[in-house]
């Protein structure tokens, strides 16, 4: 699949505002004025970014609007309702944490409710698609789950929830690349299959149906972006959970977070590159390729 | 509404004989001259007089070749639009009921006024039959000339899908693959005509026939020799600015 940067973006930077909005509603830190004012603030700030950047990613923004309605049906449309529904919820748990030094814990918690509902329904939109074999597997909800967390709680200096949240999410990464890497085989989809001409034989594509590029080939098969995996896996992997756990083993301090977090963050940018370079559609097989 | 209507009592589709097509690509034209004239957004050219021309299609021929083991190799043209599926994923994904399939007919269409262009239906689907419109930025997909096979201003003769209109081999057959009693239906079960990925789910309304036996003379081993040179991929061209640096950083590493 194309790894598309606004997605990309959006998927990392949103994942990690929701995850600092589930501490905060949860009172797990209840902050109060100027300190309530910069966390909350980060935590719409970067859902905000991420919601924008997820907006630029469509052809039509300006009927946006319409994605609030197929919620019975739809992942993005439940993503939707649902990330609306926590940033209104949680303005006023917000409000009065950061004016009146009090907050409301009732509002707080059915917001860090709604926001983890977030989260899971952006895993949900990659997880339900049985045609990318890799992403149609239990193992890629805890990813975005325990990412978003994990980032949310270094963002909230919960530090020893963050060092054990950033070790389950370095296990859920290496759980999904190691699974990841036989779905496509166990998905039982060839070419033979997809022709429904492999009973005759072995079947391979003669001549596309066109000389140049098309739309599928563009979106859905990325063959280039796969050329350094198991470096990137290497760099994703430490980067995005191990260096951010040693980093929170040493004393407490501005500069150690902040270094935890710029690994992070890195890190999680390389995974959802590989995330999205490393899906195979199997609409490739119509053309060849994987 | 994206949630899927309960079977529908006609299911009308498409037949295809791999065995007769031809490979000619008058389906794919036909199919784009209906398609840009008539109901929706244009099917779009991009950069059409330039060097990387591309195109929005509904429909498209590929070729497959199929080495047999007692039998000479064959050439299969292999056409592929909208397959109409009864199990649609790319519907239920769909966030603002755009994507729907009607309950009357079971034909698959988009609704161009409220389609976001967000293109998680064209992943949804297995066999790649959706493409977002270049110049548009909405989906567009088969629509089995919804607004052919119901025109009474068209003769008769006429009110059948463009490319099964057009196709000079007889090879592209259209009816209602809902009533058993029907030409499609019985062409199905009598040429035993199969679903593409089935192991996808999706349970495709429209069938496609196989090629029949052909000659079956012992294989002359000088065949063995004929095999396609695979060992030397074409050169892909190096990565530009900044995922080209990207790219020799880290193959540095």
């Amino acid at each position: 699949m194309h790894p598309a940067p606004s997605l990309i973006l959006f998927t990392v930077l949103s994942g990690m505002g929701f995850g600092l909005l589930v501490w905060l509603g949860l009172g797990l830190r209840a902050p109060t004025g100027l300190a309530a004012f910069i966390l909350f603030g980060l935590g719409y700030a970067l859902a905000g970014a991420g919601l924008i950047a997820a907006a630029f990613h469509l052809g039509h923004p300006e009927r946006a609007l319409k994605a609030f309605s197929q919620w019975r049906s739809s992942w993005l449309s439940r993503e939707a309702v649902f990330s609306a529904a926590t940033l209104a919820l949680m303005a006023p748990h917000a409000a009065a944490s950061v004016f009146w030094d009090r907050p409301l814990p009732l509002l707080g918690w059915l917001g860090a409710a709604l926001a983890l509902a977030t989260i899971v329904a952006t895993a949900m939109i990659y997880a339900q698609i049985r045609a990318v074999p890799r992403w149609h597997h239990w193992s890629t909800p805890p990813v975005f789950v325990l990412a978003a967390l994990a980032g949310g709680a270094l963002l909230a200096a919960q530090l020893t929830l963050a060092l054990w949240l950033m070790l389950a999410l370095g296990l859920a990464m290496a759980v999904h690349w190691v699974l990841g890497d036989q779905q496509f085989a166990l998905a039982r989809s060839d070419t033979g299959t997809a022709t429904g001409l492999g009973r005759f034989g072995r079947v391979r594509l003669l001549e596309p149906p066109h000389s140049g590029r098309n739309y599928l080939l563009r979106e859905m098969v990325h063959v280039v972006g796969r050329k350094h995996a198991r470096k990137l896996r290497v760099i994703a992997l430490v980067l995005g959970a191990v260096l951010p756990a040693l980093a929170l083993l040493l004393p407490a301090g501005y500069a150690v977070v902040g270094l935890a977090l710029l690994a992070h963050i890195a890190g999680m940018l390389a995974q959802r590159w590989l995330f999205f370079a490393e899906a195979e559609h199997v609409v490739g097989l119509y053309y060849g390729k994987r | 509404m994206t949630t899927l209507p309960p079977t529908p009592a006609r299911k009308l589709g498409l037949v295809i004989d791999l065995d007769t097509c031809v490979g000619c690509h008058a389906c794919v034209i036909s199919c784009k001259g209906w398609n840009t004239e008539n109901y929706g957004a244009p099917l779009s050219d991009m950069d059409a007089y330039g060097e990387s021309p591309e195109g929005t299609f509904l429909n498209r021929v590929h070729s497959f070749e199929v080495t047999r083991d007692a039998a000479p190799p064959m050439v299969v043209h292999f056409p592929k639009s909208c397959l109409h599926c009864d199990d649609a994923p790319c519907v239920t994904v769909c966030p603002t009921g755009a994507s729907y399939k009607r309950a009357e007919d079971g034909i698959v269409l988009v609704n161009e006024t409220d389609c976001i262009g967000c293109g998680l239906c064209a992943w949804a689907c297995p066999y790649g039959a959706r493409e977002m419109d270049g110049a548009e930025k909405v989906m567009k997909k088969c629509t089995l000339c919804v607004d052919r096979i119901y025109n009474e201003n068209l003769p008769e003769q006429d009110r059948e899908p463009a490319c099964v209109r057009s196709c000079p081999a007889g090879a592209r057959h259209f009816g209602d693959l809902g009533n058993p009693e029907s030409a499609v239906s019985q062409l199905v079960a009598e040429r035993g005509g199969f679903d593409l990925m089935p192991e996808q789910g999706t349970r495709p309304v429209n069938k496609y026939l196989p090629p029949r036996g052909r000659d079956t003379l012992q294989m002359p081993a000088l065949a063995s020799l004929c095999a396609p040179d695979t060992s030397a991929p074409t050169p892909a061209r190096p990565a530009q600015g900044f995922l080209g640096w990207l790219d020799r950083a880290l193959e540095k590493l």
